[in-house]
């Protein structure tokens, strides 16, 4: 088994024992990414030398006998949307392309602080508003189950890289379902935490009241340890959770022995794929052999729940993304006539559709006349999507469901239609929308060797239980062993 | 509620986008502003909105004096830039 091949743990253990140095599981990375990426297509930046130079003071603190964090030596793909002091920032648009950032995100910083070892950034779609990564300004990303179908979106760049061993971890964001979805697709472990839970500090605002950083793992233990590392209040964030933070990685047992759990029959329902139900019933069969109790219930609500988070984030994004505006940094438009001209130009040059698309329904959500009907509204069903998640867990400890009605479309399979895209995001929009914890683990293969993963939903700060679920689930399945043949 | 051409092109202009028509069709923004709809189909008169999930509060802290940017640094991502400052055009006649 190659180096690229194993996950954190395995190499940490490895790096501890001093059976391998930093170097040599950067420089194996390094050579997987020359050998796949030109398939896969899955980074937008690879850092090679600021890499190496990180596994170098990582190994020379090994060698003075310092006692190390889980992830200290090992590469991390980090999402083009966080930034990184002196690695492009682009968010995969080019409105960014030239933008090196001056300063880290709070979980860059911590990635650092913990001797972690940044070995580029992954594509997405264009500042994270899509579902397959092919909004980028830049290259497609492609699935490295099946190379003409999408690795999911918006982290889609972060999924694939992991899937292709590319990386032994990375960062993601979640403001829909970006983590979540894109794990089902390509077959890892995502953890959408808790909002608040992970500083937002750093990470390009799309809607800002819905976006999280997560880990993108290759199994749940990894996924604890990397929450052990980012986790944590942070007073440049204002809605960074000031808490005592768990020992996530003492979450990892395999007891769900009279843990209660709930199938939601709205994510269920008729637009799920055969293959994708049955696997999910599969799974949820499983938590019954290991002993959980497991009902359907009715989550309401849920339909409603999609046009809100459309409204919501769209009218945060055109709100956010107003500082687009070719001044002080980003695209600047070659001609114009005067200010006024420069934003309009820059703006119209430096965006793709897709953007466009959210900022002028956002712009229209929350025009004169208009706020009620939309922005107002939305905010009242994000209301009641709340309660309906605070009734279900008055009842049930944790939620099982599909993260995605489908497997991993074609690629330009759906591109063409802005509407069919969204209505994807049944399952994964009201998590974010009442700011709650979710986990995606892999379930199973399709028909046709697509994988799906199965999304575990807790209560808010209880990552302790999704991690306890979703260790539980993995250590009595293979799932998570079956990787892709590239 | 039915959103005109004339409306989008308001939109477009408060969001300082300049569309021209085929951008306009493509956006296909009559399908989304429908999909939106939706919610009209919802009483939800006597809800309370929800604006953020968690419980917001003021964050204070003690005004501090800490090293900021440097200004060279920052300066560095401005497209164009002259004597320590971003250029822009005139502003004011």
């Amino acid at each position: 088994m190659s180096l690229y091949e194993k996950t954190i743990h395995e190499l940490s253990h490895m790096l501890k024992a001093k059976e391998v140095s930093s170097v040599e599981i950067t420089e194996s990375v390094l050579e997987r990414i020359d050998a796949v990426e030109d398939k896969v297509g899955g980074y937008v930046t690879v850092s090679k030398e600021s890499a190496l130079e990180m596994a170098k003071a990582v190994d020379a603190l090994i060698a003075s006998g310092e006692s190390l964090s889980d992830i200290a030596g090992i590469p991390v793909a980090v999402k083009d949307n966080i930034c990184t002091k002196g690695i492009a920032t682009t968010c995969s648009s080019k409105m960014l392309e030239n933008f090196v950032p001056p300063y880290d995100a709070f979980v860059s910083n911590k990635l650092k602080e913990n001797g972690g070892v940044i070995i580029g950034k992954t594509n997405m779609d264009e500042f994270a508003m899509g579902a397959s990564t092919e909004t980028s300004y830049f290259h497609l990303t492609k699935n490295p189950y099946d190379l003409t179908k999408v690795p999911g979106g918006s982290s889609g760049g972060s999924a694939a890289v992991v899937a292709a061993d590319e990386a032994i971890f990375s960062l993601g964001s979640d403001t829909g379902g970006s983590i979540r979805q894109p794990a089902s697709f390509c077959s890892v472990v995502g953890l959408k935490p808790t909002y608040g839970l992970v500083s937002r500090f750093g990470l390009v605002a799309f809607a800002s009241s819905l976006d999280q950083i997560g880990p993108m793992t290759k199994d749940v233990t990894d996924c604890a340890i990397v929450m052990n590392a980012i986790a944590g209040h942070d007073k440049m964030d204002s809605t960074s959770a000031n808490i005592t933070l768990p020992d996530y990685k003492s979450a990892l047992v395999d007891d769900v022995k009279g843990m209660k759990i709930g199938i939601p029959r709205e994510y269920m329902g008729e637009g799920i794929a055969p293959d994708v139900k049955a696997i999910i019933l599969n799974a949820a069969k499983k938590y019954e052999e290991m002993g959980a109790i497991v009902e359907e219930f009715s989550l309401p609500m849920t339909d409603y729940a999609l046009s809100a988070y459309y409204i919501i984030s769209s009218a945060e994004a055109s709100s956010n993304l107003a500082r687009f505006d070719g001044i002080k940094y980003g695209y600047r438009t070659k001609e114009f006539e005067d200010l006024t001209d420069i934003y309009a130009k820059s703006r119209t040059e430096g965006f793709g559709s897709e953007v466009k698309r959210r900022i002028m329904l956002g712009t229209y959500a929350l025009s004169s006349g208009y706020y009620d009907a939309y922005y107002k509204k939305a905010q009242q069903v994000r209301t009641l999507v709340k309660q309906s998640f605070n009734d279900a867990f008055a009842k049930y400890d944790m939620i099982l469901s599909p993260a995605y009605p489908n497997t991993a479309f074609e690629i330009g399979g759906k591109i063409t239609d802005a509407v069919q895209m969204y209505l994807g995001d049944i399952c994964t929009v009201s998590v974010n929308i009442a700011g709650l914890p979710g986990i995606v683990v892999p379930a199973g293969f399709d028909s046709n060797n697509m994988p799906v993963g199965v999304q575990l939903i807790g209560k808010a700060f209880d990552e302790m239980t999704l991690i306890r679920g979703a260790y539980a689930f993995e250590k009595n399945t293979d799932f998570h062993t079956i990787r892709p043949s590239l | 509620m039915k959103v005109s051409a004339e409306q989008i092109k308001h939109v477009a202009e408060l969001a300082r986008l300049k569309l021209t028509d085929e951008e306009i069709e493509s956006l296909g923004m009559e399908a989304v502003i429908e999909f939106a709809n939706k919610l009209s189909e919802l009483d939800a008169e006597q809800i309370a909105p929800t604006n953020h999930v968690s419980d917001i509060y003021n964050v204070f802290r003690e005004d501090e004096i800490v090293p900021s940017y440097d200004r060279d640094d920052i300066l560095k991502n401005a497209p164009a830039k002259a004597r320590g400052c971003v250029l822009v055009p005139k502003v004011v006649e």
